[in-house]
């Protein structure tokens, strides 16, 4: 393939958050129809994707690239084989229908430009993160998806219940996302590698590496938070207060499906292990039946699907988890069949709520007629969902039990849960399709009509779609799932896939014992949902609740600690920065036997002793003033000793300074000292000033004994000798302070002069913070006199 | 702090005070001085002014707000750097132009006009820090 067309991924892959910047102005400019025109960007997209069907269904794989920080290896990197195809093919082509939906669904709402933008970068977002080579571009993504579906759940803003919801979903995902990264790293120092390419093609490394605990936990964190596995389910089914667009896309068909797609992407470097096949299957297992549960109690429509999808997301964990050939084609399959079913059932839903003002499932009966494309599309993706023939629901549900069958060990006890999930999930499948629409017409809060060509596209393509991958079912398995599942095994694999079952086989008996199961359920199902809630009212507490509860913990923690650190009492924080520096300076002195040797007295003429006295007599002055201005004042007398001292040991420069900042320091302390009160110092307890006392003796002594070791150790001249040497003939200057300053590190300068200048804003801000109620207060009384003087007049 | 005498003196003191600064600043290259010295100084000399005059008549002779001249001196010294980039040099290095004006050897430099900066930024900020501080309601 030529340059040009792998260019072209990467700007299919870039195209959405470009169309994402166009979408307001298109809205603004086209009204209604904008949605079909957006809507031909995940189309280009996805004609661009199908591109990539042939080459590999041979076996090819492609990684264009584009440098982005190449001194650090990170490159906007991606990686195209069968995983990634069909994911791109299903975001950009299930993306298509939405955008679609979406203009129909929020046609007329104000906000309707942003809710494509949001969209947009949701769906660019997902592709980044699903054909992301690089796994620095591979977390990037991962965490854009955190934060523009915490966009999308939150565009209600208004609604306190979708901040909430949209909130969780970025904690409890974004959170995942930061495990992630920490795998990655891991994954990067252990193996040396950054690029997925390149560790997959030599996949037992990281297996072999003693990091594969930590990387397997880590990598968990980031796959379970996402795709909402227990414990981390509860934050899926409250992100439905997202709109139905949002809910159809992120949370059936892509989003959650991220973690799926980790797993299976990391499934060749740390699957089939003892770990893997146990842990995954567990936590899998009890989500499906968590989540299929939780959906049997719910009456609203989308709930039901929300809990179904955790349940789906768990069923894929699960048999991921197996690492057994066959239970892995069942997965792909499997997660083939359940976005387009699900996309289909919650545009399905959305169009019910937008039509009859309702989705509670008991308010709603007999719309066949109102609505019969509705109906027509919620049946077939229900009987797809039900895993009923003729639909690829079937076949992946056939696969699947095939896999867990022939598995060995656990095989009864991981077929076993597949059953009960699979008819509770036929049960959903059938209170969501048939429910709404047979029995006698129900009174709904609008009149039920058939919505818009907008609207029911999506699901009428999805749900047929799903005919037609079984229909076709044996150019299914050469085209999408053999390729899928070569990535997953590392290995290439051959699919081949029949409608009809050949003969009579376990999978064929176990369909059949789901299918009466389940109808069997679906009869009972009044009385299921009032035990379901039954027990969940005994349980009481759940993750959702705990939630609120770590959240509401947080909160109080950083405020007990707030108050802790930052009392607002100025004593205590100089006390503290004080001490802190008193033992940084003294402790590893002592501990690390630093201490400089006792100098011998040294050989000052007397007038360097005259100076040396003054000092020290300003600074008994400074501990016995009786007044703080005295104090300042006295303190300003140490100060110019020093200055001299400087003076006569050779630095003018330094000493120059010190004179004008010593002298600048008093002149702003006596200042700030008639500004705020210049009575006697002060009054404090002997305790206390014992206190203040011994910290700043310990400072002194610290810094004092610091210069002390420095001055004994041999003096290094490679420095000054450079300086010497090099700032007459480079700099043209002869004081190398100054040079230094302006010249050789002029750029520090810089930064330092921008420093002083941030530093007298900040002052000035403090000043005027000040004074400023009492200017407030000579306003009003001006304004008072001169009412009162226009009164006299 | 309003003696008569101070009052008088002040201004004169004052303006010695800034020339000095002035030539405390151009001579820091080969001497001791430099920028931050004499920004300093002339910081001093604006307190001291502002001490006995009032502060009104420190903004008065100084026309600009003092944190202006602050931010006038940080766009200097950026400037100072920029003129390497046209020589395709890194940023911020030094560019000589030495010519002789009626016998005497005028040096010009990027670093000089780095210096000058420096010397601004710390005038304006120590300057309007002092001034604030000075400033009361009675004035």
């Amino acid at each position: 393939m030529t340059t040009a067309v792998i260019d072209t991924t990467i700007l299919a892959v870039l195209a959405p958050f470009a169309a994402a910047v166009v979408a307001p102005f298109a809205t603004k400019i086209f009204k209604q129809n904008a949605a079909w025109i957006l809507a031909l960007v995940p189309a280009w997209i996805f004609y661009h994707f199908a591109g990539y069907i042939g080459p590999v269904s041979h076996g090819e794989s492609f990684t264009p690239a584009v440098e982005w920080a190449p001194s650090y290896g990170i490159n906007l990197s991606f990686y195209i084989d069968g995983l990634s195809t069909l994911f791109a093919l299903l975001i950009s082509g299930i993306g298509t229908f939405i955008i679609l939906y979406a203009g129909g669904y929020l046609n007329g709402h104000p906000q309707q430009g942003r809710f494509f933008s949001f969209l947009f970068l949701f769906m660019g977002a997902m592709l980044g993160l699903v054909t992301g080579n690089n796994l620095i571009t591979l977390f990037i993504f991962w965490e854009l998806t955190s934060i523009t579906s915490f966009l999308l759940i939150g565009f209600d803003h208004l609604r306190a219940a979708s901040r909430r919801a949209a909130l969780q979903a970025l904690v409890v995902t974004g959170g995942g996302g930061l495990s992630l990264l920490a795998a990655f790293i891991l994954i990067i120092g252990a193996t040396g590698e950054i690029e997925m390419s390149a560790l997959l093609s030599s996949p037992d490394v990281i297996k072999n590496s003693g990091l594969y605990l930590p990387i397997f936990i880590l990598v968990l964190g980031g796959a379970f938070t996402k795709s909402a596995q227990f414990p981390f389910h509860f934050w899926l089914p409250n992100a439905m207060e997202a709109p139905t667009p949002v809910s159809a896309f992120l949370h059936s068909a892509t989003m959650v499906k991220a973690g799926v797609y980790l797993l299976m992407r990391m499934h060749p470097l740390l699957g089939d292990t003892e770990l893997w096949t146990t842990v995954l299957p567990i936590f899998g297992g009890v989500t499906l039946l968590v989540g299929t549960i939780l959906a049997v109690r719910q009456t609203d429509l989308k709930l039901m699907l929300a809990y179904t999808t955790v349940a789906s997301l768990g069923l894929l964990v699960m048999l991921v988890g197996t690492s057994w050939e066959k239970a892995l084609e069942g997965a792909v399959l499997y997660l083939l069949a359940h976005s387009l079913f699900k996309g289909a059932l919650f545009m399905v839903a959305g169009i019910i709520d937008h039509e009859t003002g309702t989705r509670d499932v008991t308010k709603l009966g007999g719309l066949r007629g109102a609505m019969p494309i509705t109906f027509a599309a919620a049946c077939l993706a229900a009987l797809s969902m039900s895993g009923l023939p003729p639909f690829i629901g079937f076949i992946a549900k056939e696969v699947l039990y095939e896999g867990t069958w022939e598995m060995g060990a656990g095989s009864l006890l991981v077929t076993g849960t597949a059953l009960l999930g699979n008819s509770l999930m036929l049960v959903i499948a059938a209170a969501v399709a048939i429910k709404p629409f047979f029995g006698p017409a129900v009174e709904t809060p609008k009149h039920a009509h058939e919505g818009p060509v907008l609207l029911f596209a999506g699901p009428l393509v999805l749900s047929l779609a799903g005919f037609a991958a079984a229909f076709f079912a044996h150019q299914t398995g050469e085209l999408f799932i053999g390729p899928m599942l070569s990535s997953l095994t590392g290995q290439s694999a051959h699919v081949d896939l029949h409608l009809i079952p050949a003969y009579i086989s376990a999978p064929l008996i176990l369909s059949v014992l789901t299918g009466v199961l389940g109808v069997v359920l679906y009869l009972q199902l009044a009385r299921l949902r009032a035990l379901v809630a039954s027990v969940l009212a005994a349980i009481g507490w759940g993750p959702d609740k705990g939630f609120d509860q770590f959240v509401a913990g947080i909160v109080s923690l950083s405020t007990a600690v707030t108050r802790l650190v930052q009392g607002g009492r100025m004593q205590t924080y100089m006390m503290l920065t004080f001490g802190v520096t008193a033992a940084a300076v003294l402790v590893p002195a002592f501990l690390t036997d630093g201490l400089p040797s006792m100098p011998a007295m040294p050989d000052y003429a007397f007038y360097e002793w005259g100076i040396l006295g003054i000092a020290f007599l300003g600074l008994v002055a400074v501990l016995v003033a009786k007044t703080r201005l005295t104090a300042i004042v006295s303190l300003g007398i140490q100060g110019f000793a020093v200055a001299v001292i400087f003076m006569l040991f050779g630095a003018p420069d330094l000493s120059f300074t010190q004179f004008m900042v010593e002298t600048l320091s008093v002149v702003i302390l006596a200042l700030v000292m008639t500004r705020l009160n210049l009575s006697p110092r002060d009054h404090r307890p002997a305790g206390a000033v014992l206190v203040t006392g011994a910290i700043s003796a310990g400072v002194g002594a610290g810094i004092a004994l610091t210069l002390m070791a420095i001055t004994q150790q041999p003096f290094d001249s490679r420095l000054s000798e450079f300086f010497t040497a090099y700032s007459r003939t480079i700099a043209h200057g002869r004081n190398i302070v100054n040079v230094i300053i302006v010249d050789f590190r002029g750029f520090d300068t810089l930064g330092e002069i921008a420093v002083v200048v941030l530093a007298g804003l900040c002052v000035l801000a403090l000043i005027r913070v000040r004074t400023k109620p009492e200017v407030k207060v000579d306003e009003d009384a001006s304004a008072e006199a001169l009412a009162k003087r226009v009164e006299a007049s | 702090m309003r003696t008569i005498i101070f009052r008088t003196i002040a201004p004169y003191l004052a303006a010695l005070m800034i020339l000095f600064s002035v030539f405390v600043l151009l001579r820091g290259h080969n001497e001791p001085g430099g920028g931050f010295i004499g920004g300093l100084i002339a910081a001093s000399a604006l307190a001291i002014y502002g001490i006995a005059c009032g502060v009104a008549s420190v903004r008065r002779a100084i026309v600009f707000h003092p944190m202006s001249i602050s931010a006038f001196g940080l766009f200097i010294a950026v400037l100072a750097g920029l003129p390497s980039l046209f020589l395709k040099q890194s940023f911020m290095t030094s560019q000589w132009l030495s010519f002789r004006f009626f016998d005497v050897n005028v040096d010009l430099s990027t670093p000089m006009l780095f210096d000058i900066g420096v010397y601004f930024v710390v005038v304006g900020s120590i300057a309007s820090i002092a001034l604030a501080l000075e400033e009361r309601e009675s004035d």
